[in-house]
């Protein structure tokens, strides 16, 4: 896909295509960057506007409107961190992040393992359970589960109020009961391909299902588990809506649910809610560059099948 | 460790329990936490429960639900109207947008990188964090939009516009979205099919529509499915904005409303949950049937 094989292609197709011959051929090349240029420009437009309003002052740009140039200031950032609190919101977004996508992966590591190393009959009925469940709409299952985490006991060190509702513990079991389905698939898909003439000379050797697990099938799919485990970092910890409806504390909300501490009852400062936007925004913008490979494997393996 | 081997799915009493373990656990919670939720919302919703009595004390009432739903509350059909054009807006502007931009993307011109990387930026963004960007184009006094053209719109909060105004923010995230699939997807079309119709003197357009999109059916179902499931879950970007009144009523917002609101109708909102349900079991059904069809 690369300017190499574009280039006979549109060589056969100047004789054969005559409105296409001389200048408008050579106009063409320089539109098309064009037109992505602007566009990328465009797509970019809100992100480059946050930046560069969280580095100003609000007075100034009240004074001098928001078509201007200068006031440039740090105390955006400052304020947005003391005002939202974000040093303990990003502590409660680790902890429900970091536990979640472990168990997620791992839970469905053990699914995609049965469902693609057996044949066992209910296969196919066992992925469609879960894969099902990640696509309902999490709005509605929200009384029976909101009602479920008042009633259900726990023990004080996990919350001080006794009840699962209210709790981290509950919205990461909610997380990951949500997101298992999609690894699971995207999982098993995967595992499929791996050769069974691996396993059979593990059983010939004496290995049991548990060791195939953990030796063979694990290692191998690292790929993977590289992918998702970076996808649902990502989401996990943009996850809005359990996280606003069953933490009522505002100090137990993560991240993503504690933007709202900067936007006031009667006044909002938009400059200090841009630094606040940037800051949520940096973990997943790192990921996002550092692993975004994996990142984008990761969603198009659930779409293409490996 | 003298075992006879029997094939590689004789298994030994030892890995039935751990089987059985793989399987059951991940299977327990996602029952517990998915699917008897499913349930519940669906017999809640023919009942009168308003969620302080006990259990015991629950009245079945028949469809009254629904039918109250449907003639006596105001914010109903305003929701269903919104959902739909939500759905219209994804399916006939976002998502050939997304296609689109990954067609001008594959043809590989310098700078594709940069291209991608920009149009898909808005994906790792959580959509709450979307609707806070946006009020800084769209706030009436410190906007953006009314910065340049002088205007005094609210756009996030005058009813006529305001979820024109929404659906733009979320066209934004989800066509970079859909490139992301439809950029996979042209990648493993075969490259001598392209060939071959330009040698038959098929132009881009023709090549594109006759030969390319029909041979991405996979992605293009999934893709279908993928628009009409997230258009019905919007929740999030409205919810940050105004919790979903005044012209940003959707189906999510109403359920959530009359279960966290001060008023807690359980049967009512339930079965404002199961009309949704009702509607995803469609798609789900939909979604699974193209994915498990090649096992």
């Amino acid at each position: 896909m690369s300017a190499t094989d574009t280039d006979p292609v549109t060589a056969q197709q100047a004789p054969l295509s005559k409105t296409r011959e001389g200048g408008p051929q050579s106009g063409r090349r320089w539109l098309l960057p064009l037109f992505l240029t602007v566009v990328a420009l465009i797509w970019l437009g809100p992100m480059l506007l946050a930046a560069l309003n969280s580095f100003r002052d609000y007075a100034y740009t009240a004074k001098n409107g928001y078509v201007s140039w200068g006031g440039f200031t740090l105390d955006n950032y400052k304020n947005a961190w003391q005002q939202a609190d974000f040093g303990k919101h990003f502590v409660n977004s680790a902890i429900i992040t970091v536990p979640a996508v472990l168990l997620t992966l791992f839970l469905s590591c053990c699914i995609a393992f049965v469902v693609s190393r057996f044949s066992f009959k209910f296969n196919l009925t066992l992925l469609s359970v879960f894969l099902a469940a990640n696509l309902l709409p999490p709005q509605a299952l929200l009384i029976p589960v909101y009602r479920m985490f008042r009633a259900i006991e726990v023990p004080t060190w996990l919350n001080d109020s006794g009840h699962l509702l209210n709790s981290l513990a509950g919205l990461v079991l909610v997380n990951v009961a949500f997101q298992t389905g999609f690894c699971a698939f995207v999982l098993s898909n995967y595992m499929k391909t791996i050769p069974r003439e691996i396993y059979e000379s593990a059983v010939i050797d004496g290995a049991g299902v548990l060791r195939q697990f953990f030796t063979l099938t694990l290692p191998l799919c690292r790929p993977p588990l590289a992918a998702l485990a970076t996808l649902q970092v990502t989401w996990v910890y943009n996850e809005f809506f359990w996280a606003t409806v069953l933490l009522q504390e505002g100090d137990k909300f993560p991240v993503t649910s504690s933007l709202n501490n900067l936007v006031g009852q009667f006044f909002t400062d938009n400059n200090l809610v841009a630094a606040g936007s940037i800051i949520v925004a940096v973990p997943t913008l790192v990921i996002f560059f550092l692993l975004q490979k994996h990142f984008v494997a990761g969603l198009t393996l659930g779409a293409t099948k490996g | 460790m003298a075992r006879k081997y029997k094939g590689i799915d004789q298994l030994s009493t030892r890995d039935k329990v751990v089987v059985g373990l793989m399987v059951v656990v991940p299977t327990a919670l996602v029952l517990w936490l998915v699917w008897v939720p499913a349930i519940g919302s669906v017999l809640l919703s023919f009942t009168n429960w308003d969620g302080i009595g006990p259990l015991s004390g629950i009245k079945s009432v028949g469809f009254k639900n629904y039918v109250d739903i449907a003639t006596i509350y105001p914010p109903f059909w305003p929701a269903i109207q919104h959902n739909l054009i939500w759905l219209a807006v994804m399916f006939f502007i976002a998502t050939p947008l997304g296609m689109f931009l990954a067609v001008l993307i594959d043809k590989g011109v310098r700078g594709t990188r940069f291209y991608q990387t920009s149009i898909y930026l808005p994906v790792v963004l959580s959509l709450a964090l979307v609707g806070f960007i946006w009020q800084l184009i769209y706030s009436r006094d410190q906007g953006l939009l009314n910065a340049i053209t002088g205007g005094t719109t609210d756009w996030y909060g005058d009813p006529s516009v305001n979820l024109w105004a929404v659906l733009v923010a979320a066209t934004w995230r989800h066509s970079g979205y859909i490139m992301l699939l439809y950029l996979a997807g042209l990648k493993g079309v075969d490259p001598s099919l392209r060939e071959a119709a330009k040698v038959d003197g098929a132009t881009d357009r023709q090549t594109f529509f006759q030969v390319v999109f029909p041979v991405m059916r996979p992605i293009n179902l999934i893709v279908l499915v993928v628009t009409f499931i997230e258009s019905l879950r919007a929740f999030d970007l409205v919810w940050v904005i105004n919790r979903g009144r005044n012209g940003l009523e959707l189906i999510s917002t109403l359920v959530t409303q009359n279960v966290v609101g001060e008023a807690s109708r359980i049967g009512f909102g339930s079965a404002l949950a199961t009309i949704m349900l009702a509607i995803s079991s469609v798609l789900v059904v939909g979604y699974l049937r193209i994915v498990m069809k090649e096992e």
